[in-house]
């Protein structure tokens, strides 16, 4: 029992707390972070050879732009991603597509996608190696099945996740079975297929750098390795920053194609 | 142009090897010009019958004749419960959809999505998507979108019954208007009773499990009508006899595990 009983219980009118917007925080903890960090290397709490500041990775990342270095790497690194996802996402989502509109051709491709799709891709460059010999080849096969995966995937959950409904409102309009797969079956998978895109992306990224560590001379993955042989710490900083700003450039490229792709699928990407 | 559905009867197989009898013998007339609304308690197979009429799924036994259809034309069109307009299509591409699979040209699709965006009220938002519609709006489109194709019968599977009380008598109004102006055949669908006795000229009232013809009644309440209608002595009456009907299946429904 209470025993403030006959006590009135009162809410009392309180204005909405200020937000603060999220990237002012983010920003703040960002610059933050770098001030930390310069402070450190500046300083001498820990070696240069460790730790360069900030400010000296900057430094060095002009020097490698000016001097070409950097840029030859990125395009090596570029060229590999670019053919391996091209070709993963064009196989991908053509058999993605066909195995979604069939039962039967699900039926038998399930069980080997299932069955190979576990493997870490990276342990498949030994053998494309040996198939495919040493150079370009092996490296962006490897890259493609990476890619291949997650898209085709997501193709046939695209195309299996069309809402029957909208085939009945086609069909009851007139619409012919190869105009119901155009029109209803290709639009309704689209979002799906360009968020298997978004996968393969980053599993492009990840298998051209583990590629370069075992296999290359050129390219942003033999750069950071090769950097860290010769202690050019500095050098190995710039290849880190290349990979994130990488990254970060492939998801906006792909959220904005989708945007441009999908505008009616603005509400749900917020 | 007259619509026979002659003896249709849908059998679907159950899943304990039984068989689940959606309709047995269904035989109804719809004339030109006609509004039928069929009134059943839910699971007594009136939207199945709906797509048997649509040609979206094959009868079991029995057929659909359409008597006196112009060639070429489209014979129905169906209006589904929600959610059935093209999300990636904006509100002008959607009540276009069926004239563009039928290769009609850009031009004259214009013409037509710009005078049916006007029967329906909507002239200022052929350009956006559904998602930007109230729930009201995007039945709109979908009437219009029916319209398009100029069906001889316009098939209506309970088009209101998602939006909130209000917004559905409002459609009401807006259908009967629309229907004044058009006098189109109408094949509607519905659960609601007032529903049933306000839109149409016959109420077709079926029982569930197997979903049968149990009776039909002429609505004898004069044209135009309006929400004022509902007022009418002869509206109550009909409203009740309908309940009176349906009662019984309606409380075997409600009991109904699933």
């Amino acid at each position: 029992m209470r025993d403030d009983a006959g006590q009135p219980i009162v809410y009392e009118g309180a204005p909405a707390p200020a937000e603060r917007p999220a990237w002012l925080l983010g920003g703040a903890a960002l610059v933050l972070v770098g001030l930390v960090w310069e402070a450190i290397a500046r300083l001498g709490w820990v070696p240069a050879l460790f730790l360069p500041a900030p400010t000296a990775i900057l430094a060095e990342a002009g020097r490698m732009t000016r001097s070409g270095e950097l840029w030859r790497h990125l395009g090596v690194s570029l060229g590999r991603v670019g053919l391996g996802f091209g070709l993963g996402a064009a196989v991908g989502t053509s058999l993605g597509l066909l195995l979604g509109s069939s039962r039967t051709l699900w039926a038998i491709g399930n069980p080997l996608i299932a069955a190979t799709y576990p493997i870490p891709k990276i342990a498949l460059l030994p053998l494309m190696i040996l198939w495919l010999g040493i150079g370009e080849a092996p490296k962006v096969a490897m890259i493609a099945l990476g890619v291949f995966f997650p898209v085709v995937i997501n193709a046939y959950a695209g195309v299996r996740g069309t809402d029957p409904l909208m085939v009945k409102a086609a069909k009851s309009l007139g619409a012919v079975r190869w105009q119901v797969i155009v029109k209803v079956v290709l639009p309704s998978a689209l979002p799906t297929i360009l968020a298997g895109y978004r996968l393969g992306a980053g599993i492009a990224l990840l298998l051209v750098v583990s590629a370069e560590m075992i296999n290359a001379t050129s390219g942003i993955g033999f750069l950071i390795l090769h950097s860290g042989d010769l202690m050019l710490t500095g050098k190995l900083m710039v290849g880190l920053a290349t990979l994130s700003l990488l990254g970060l450039a492939s998801t906006w490229g792909l959220r904005t194609l989708e945007a441009w792709l999908a505008p009616w699928k603005e509400e749900e990407r917020g | 142009m007259r619509v026979r559905v002659d003896s249709v009867s849908k059998v679907y197989p159950a899943p304990a090897g039984g068989r689940l009898v959606a309709l047995e013998n269904v035989s109804l007339d719809v004339h030109d010009g006609e509004f039928v609304t069929i009134l059943g308690p839910s699971g007594c197979g009136k939207s199945t019958l709906l797509q048997v009429v649509a040609g979206l799924e094959a009868p079991t036994r029995g057929r659909v004749t359409f008597e006196g259809a112009p060639l070429g034309a489209a014979l129905t069109a169906v209006v589904f419960q929600e959610h059935a307009l093209f999300p990636w299509r904006t509100v002008r591409d959607n009540v276009t959809f069926g004239l563009e699979v039928r290769g009609i040209p850009g031009a004259e699709r214009l013409a037509v999505s710009r005078q049916l965006l006007a029967l329906v009220g909507l002239e200022g938002f052929a350009d956006r998507y559904p998602h930007h519609l109230s729930g009201g709006m995007r039945q709109r489109v979908a009437i219009a979108r029916a319209l398009a194709v100029e069906p001889a019968l316009l098939l209506m599977d309970e088009p209101f019954s998602a939006l909130d009380a209000q917004s559905r008598a409002l459609m009401q109004l807006e259908l009967l208007a629309i229907w004044e102006r058009t006098r189109r055949s109408i094949l509607y669908v519905t659960h609601q009773i007032q529903e049933a006795v306000l839109l149409g000229d016959r109420v077709v009232v079926m029982t569930r499990r197997p979903g049968r013809i149990l009776a039909v009644r002429p609505v004898p309440l004069p044209r135009p009508r309006d929400e004022r209608t509902m007022l009418d002595p002869a509206f109550v009456s009909l409203v009740d006899e309908c309940w009176q009907l349906i009662k019984h299946d309606a409380r075997e429904a409600l009991s109904d595990a699933r």
